[in-house]
């Protein structure tokens, strides 16, 4: 007999939980990891090795990182914006944050390299200092951040709502300057919120495509991200070479995500 | 140190939140803010430790004759104890209680060993010794109102200031955190200005009573003396149970007396100066005191208290005339 539980039917959703993770995540994953085995260990290493591969991990993973983190900071002060202050405009300005979810990538991809284009509006101020703005690694970077800091700002908002000023005024109180009350109040509670954020962001650039092909030119060793070179090996009817990329891309995508995770569960133990 | 409140005006928007209000809170004293929400007592409180700015040119602030009434609440050197306690959760207990001494500038901080000290003598203080390491949320709520309470002391604050000390916590946790409250301001002796809608625990607790009503002091004065003399209807009603009975004489100010002072006599003793006749409508005899409901000749009701001893000797039951004798009573007029 098991114990009477005031929410009823675990077995059922369990059921239902385990059923839809399945089909939805594990059986595609696995069936992409069949395809891939169909190559042998040395032809793994030489493709995950090539140096057309790697140069495209770089850049992927250090623009997704380098783009999320800009992104938690950015996130940061816009939902600070929107909690903390009440001026005309603040609904629609909330409302627009969520924008990136919603656009279709290849709009937004389209529209950035438009602006950001060594003759674009914005872009050729940048070319005036001496910055590529679009078909560069930093077009990458600038089309990753607009996806990604939309993640952050839902994830620290209410946790910044809930926050309250009573901690603040707590703080004030006992002499604490503002940068000191944010330093050492403030910011410890919004931590664990902002780590999710960086993740979220973090594997959403990973994954992103639409956008980025836009942006980046995609020159090989250059421009060029994982995903873009995936569609290039399944062109060109490497189905094998294909999955294997993706096989490595989702290991390593997985140790960092299972590495955020770790640090974030240290940190909530913390400040529970 | 002592507290001087002159003409303060509080606007928020088109909402007056404190009109005029002047008050002092004597050296040493414990004095309660007393009134329902909305009356504006929080304000007062905010106010006075700088959380909140009264409006421009409006009146002062003085601790002890200095005015602060444009010094930011950082340096205005008071302790001020939050409804929810507002913890650093993120913080142990002792560095909650350190806060305030360890983000003094450099030059005016202590040595950490002298941090330390203060920390444990403030632990015992609040009888909390052997819990510096804790997490806030390893406390029971009494604690974490203590930890609250310690490390608004840590500072050495002219005034302590304590916004609804207790209203977070159960009942009997309450009482024993009162009576605590009440020996711990003795002992310390400083200035303390609590805030509270509860009425027993202002009598109870204070040496004086602010009662508020509507944005406006209604009557300050010693317990005793307020819940014996109220100067308003508002303030009669406010600490304790009351009967309005109307009679003929004016029927716009209505008597106000407390049930247990309604003197109850054979109906057959009535004088028919000073007493009313009425009915025992329902009795209510489990407990201490027996509660009476009393139906007047005039259908107006009136509640009233007997010690069991009296309701024995005069032997009532549903039914019964009564005379009813008003001892007591007031009148507004």
């Amino acid at each position: 007999m098991g114990k009477k539980r005031v929410i009823p039917g675990f077995g059922l959703s369990f059921g239902i939980t385990v059923f839809w993770l399945g089909i939805i995540i594990l059986i595609p994953l696995s069936a992409l990891f069949i395809k891939a085995a169909g190559l042998g260990p040395a032809e793994w290493w030489k493709i995950l090795t090539s140096a057309r591969v790697l140069a495209a991990a770089k850049l992927t993973f250090g623009a997704s990182a380098a783009a999320a983190a800009v992104s938690t900071v950015l996130g940061l002060l816009v939902a600070w914006v929107l909690v903390r202050y009440q001026f005309p405009g603040r609904r629609i300005l909330d409302a627009i944050v969520d924008l990136p979810f919603a656009l279709p990538t290849a709009v937004a991809g389209i529209t950035l390299t438009s602006i950001y284009a060594p003759t674009g509006w914005i872009g050729k101020y940048l070319a005036d200092m001496g910055i590529q703005g679009a078909y560069s690694p930093f077009g990458v970077f600038i089309a990753l951040t607009f996806i990604g800091f939309p993640f952050v700002v839902r994830t620290v908002q209410p946790v910044m709502e809930d926050m309250g000023l009573e901690l603040e005024e707590a703080s004030a109180i006992l002499g604490a300057g503002r940068w000191t009350t944010f330093r050492r109040v403030i910011f410890p509670v919004l931590i664990p919120a902002l780590i999710t954020g960086f993740t979220l962001a973090f594997a959403r650039a990973i994954g992103e495509y639409g956008s980025v092909i836009f942006i980046s030119g995609n020159l090989p060793m250059k421009t060029e991200i994982l995903p873009l070179l995936i569609v290039a090996q399944l062109e060109q009817v490497k189905y094998e070479a294909a999955a294997v990329i993706a096989s490595g891309m989702l290991l390593v995508s997985f140790f960092l995500l299972f590495l955020i995770n770790l640090l974030q569960r240290r940190l909530n133990w913390q400040t529970r | 140190m002592s507290i001087s409140i002159q003409s303060i005006h509080k606007t928020f928007g088109s909402y007056t939140a404190l009109d005029n209000i002047s008050l002092e809170v004597p050296d040493g004293s414990l004095t309660a803010l007393l009134g329902p929400s909305g009356s504006g007592k929080t304000t007062l409180l905010r106010i006075v430790a700088g959380l909140e700015f009264a409006d421009p040119g409006s009146g002062h602030v003085q601790f002890h004759g200095e005015d602060v009434t444009d010094i930011p609440a950082g340096q205005r050197g008071v302790g001020f104890v939050f409804q929810h306690y507002a913890l650093f959760k993120h913080m142990t207990v002792a560095e909650n209680i350190a806060f305030g001494l360890t983000v003094l500038p450099s030059s005016k901080r202590p040595a950490k060993k002298d941090i330390d000290d203060r920390v444990n003598e403030l632990l015992g203080l609040v009888k909390l010794d052997g819990l510096g390491k804790r997490r806030p949320h390893e406390l029971s709520g009494g604690q974490r109102q203590r930890v609250a309470l310690a490390r608004a002391l840590a500072i050495r604050p002219k005034v302590l200031l304590l916004d609804e000390p207790f209203g977070a916590l159960d009942a009997q946790v309450r009482k024993d955190l009162r009576r605590w409250l009440r020996i711990f301001h003795d002992e310390i002796g400083l200035t303390t200005l609590f805030v509270t809608h509860d009425q027993e625990e202002a009598l109870e607790l204070a040496d004086q009573v602010v009662v508020m009503a509507n944005s406006r002091i209604e009557q300050v004065g010693p317990p005793q003396q307020v819940y014996d003399h109220p100067e308003t209807p508002f303030v009669i009603r406010f600490l304790g149970n009351v009967n309005a009975i109307k009679d003929s004489r004016n029927p716009e100010a209505p008597i106000f007396v407390r049930p247990h002072d309604v003197g109850i006599l054979f109906a057959a003793e009535a004088d028919p100066a000073t007493d009313r006749l009425a009915r025992v409508q329902h009795l209510f005899a489990a407990g201490p005191v027996a509660k009476l409901s009393l139906r007047l000749e005039d259908g107006q009701f009136l509640d009233a208290e007997l010690s069991r001893q009296q309701l024995d000797e005069l032997g009532l039951d549903v039914g019964d005339p009564v005379a009813v004798r008003m001892q007591g009573a007031s009148r507004f007029e």
